[in-house]
């Protein structure tokens, strides 16, 4: 009996403190009002801490002391609770700037995007592209250059006539200088400041952001042109699968045969219209912002959909804030450009180094005839009607 | 050739261009967001 009531002394004795740890540590008395242990855990656990001890705390102008009073000046609301009014949007700001965020002096929840964009979107940024040149240097150390197999006619065909390759060259040497100017202004803070400075840097963000933001009318005007001229021609079809099927001829030596622009080119196109053309209208909702909202809508009528819920996700936040809606147009702009740049990159590597013969086609709009049969073989007949041996052998 | 160098003179015209149109048109953001009729003209 003696063991037992001292074997409970010590349970009692040991869990006393415990209960008594617990009521303290969640208690916001405990704290004068200010953030407890368990905000703080749950703010590292990433769950969602209610800020209301601290959004509501923004002091009180009904109970101000008079003027003449101690803390009177300042309206019944002291510095910190100023500061968290700004913070919470509370505050009654009159400004003289108009523009939908005026009012906003600090927006708490822009710090996720914040971070994004000087973390995960740098390292995205850095795979992406990097990871692209990578792999076209080894696809091309191992398959090397694709050459023209059969023997060169010495003739010609025009491949893609002036306005054609001015479409081209326009819209590839705005997307290089949207590119380079581009990457500027995302990863210059962290790269470039370390590398030449601030004053260098400050000079090359003022230019490169001139650069970007008025050539991308020509990139736009370039997407017009392109997709007029060359629509018809990109249009899939049955040819497409059979050539998807034998992966364009790249590993086998056999060439399936192709129109004017095969199925591989035809996802280069597609892609450079859909991707191009949403990288324009986000970059118009960039150019004039808070005018052209994008995000706050479409994520309502995803979330109208239950789309979110298809991938086991909450909700898509709405309404949007007009700075949010600036910071998903920024990370969508980003994302999207990287994705095409990646694309385009490997679009370059195989009309220059990767393919003999192909430069041709936009450097002098004139193609060699056994290149065109090898690549375009349909294209070829219809331009100069079929060859006359397979001609003679169809007999 | 010479459609590469006509897109590249069409690259700067554009976008000097439309950079002038712009800015003789009241879109710049200071024209878009500020107001006259919050001045403060006195104490």
């Amino acid at each position: 009996m003696l063991r037992f009531l001292s074997l409970f002394a010590v349970i009692f004795a040991l869990a006393v403190p415990a209960a008594a740890q617990d009521t303290t540590v969640d208690s916001r008395a405990a704290t004068g009002g200010a953030q407890t242990l368990a905000d703080i855990l749950e703010r590292q656990e990433g769950l969602k801490v209610d800020d209301a001890f601290r959004s509501e705390a923004t002091g009180n102008p009904d109970v101000a002391a008079p003027v003449s009073d101690q803390l009177g000046t300042l309206g019944g609301a002291s510095d910190p609770e100023l500061w968290r009014a700004f913070r919470y949007g509370s505050a009654d700001i009159s400004t003289q700037n108009r523009g939908p965020a005026a009012t906003t002096v600090i927006q708490d929840g822009g710090m996720w995007w914040l971070e994004f964009r000087e973390g995960a979107l740098l390292q995205i940024a850095m795979y992406l592209l990097g990871g692209t040149l990578v792999a076209l240097t080894l696809f091309y150390l191992i398959r090397g250059r694709i050459k023209i197999d059969g023997e060169k006619t010495g003739r010609t065909i025009t491949r893609f006539k002036a306005f054609e390759r001015f479409g081209h060259w326009l819209l590839a040497s705005s997307f290089i200088v949207l590119g380079l100017t581009g990457l500027f202004s995302l990863i210059g803070r962290k790269v470039l400041i370390p590398l030449f400075g601030h004053e260098t840097f400050s000079f090359l963000a003022v230019g490169s952001k001139w650069v970007h933001n008025n050539i991308s009318w020509a990139f736009i005007i370039a997407l017009f042109i392109i997709f007029f001229v060359w629509v018809v021609h990109n249009i899939p079809d049955r040819t497409d699968l059979r050539w998807l099927a034998k992966a364009g001829g790249l590993f086998g030596g056999e060439h399936p045969p192709a129109k004017k622009f095969n199925a591989g080119q035809k996802l280069i196109f597609w892609a450079v219209i859909v991707l191009g053309g949403s990288i324009a209208v986000s970059g118009l909702s960039l150019l004039f912002p808070f005018e052209i909202n994008l995000f706050g809508h479409t994520f309502s009528t995803l979330n109208g959909w239950g789309v979110p819920g298809w991938f086991g996700a909450t909700e898509l936040p709405y309404p949007l804030s007009p700075q949010e809606e600036m910071q998903y147009a920024q990370l969508w702009h980003a994302l999207i450009s990287l994705i095409l740049t990646a694309i385009i990159f490997a679009h370059i590597y195989l009309g220059s180094v990767g393919m003999e013969g192909a430069f041709d086609a936009m450097g002098k709009g004139e193609v060699e005839e056994q290149w065109a049969r090898e690549h375009h073989s349909l294209w070829v007949q219809g331009v100069l009607g079929a060859d006359p041996v397979e001609k003679e052998n169809s007999k | 050739m010479k459609p590469f160098i006509l897109a590249l003179l069409a690259l700067v015209v554009i976008s000097v261009g439309a950079n002038q149109i712009l800015m003789n048109s009241g879109f710049s953001s200071a024209d878009a967001s500020t107001s006259d009729k919050s001045v403060r003209l006195s104490d």
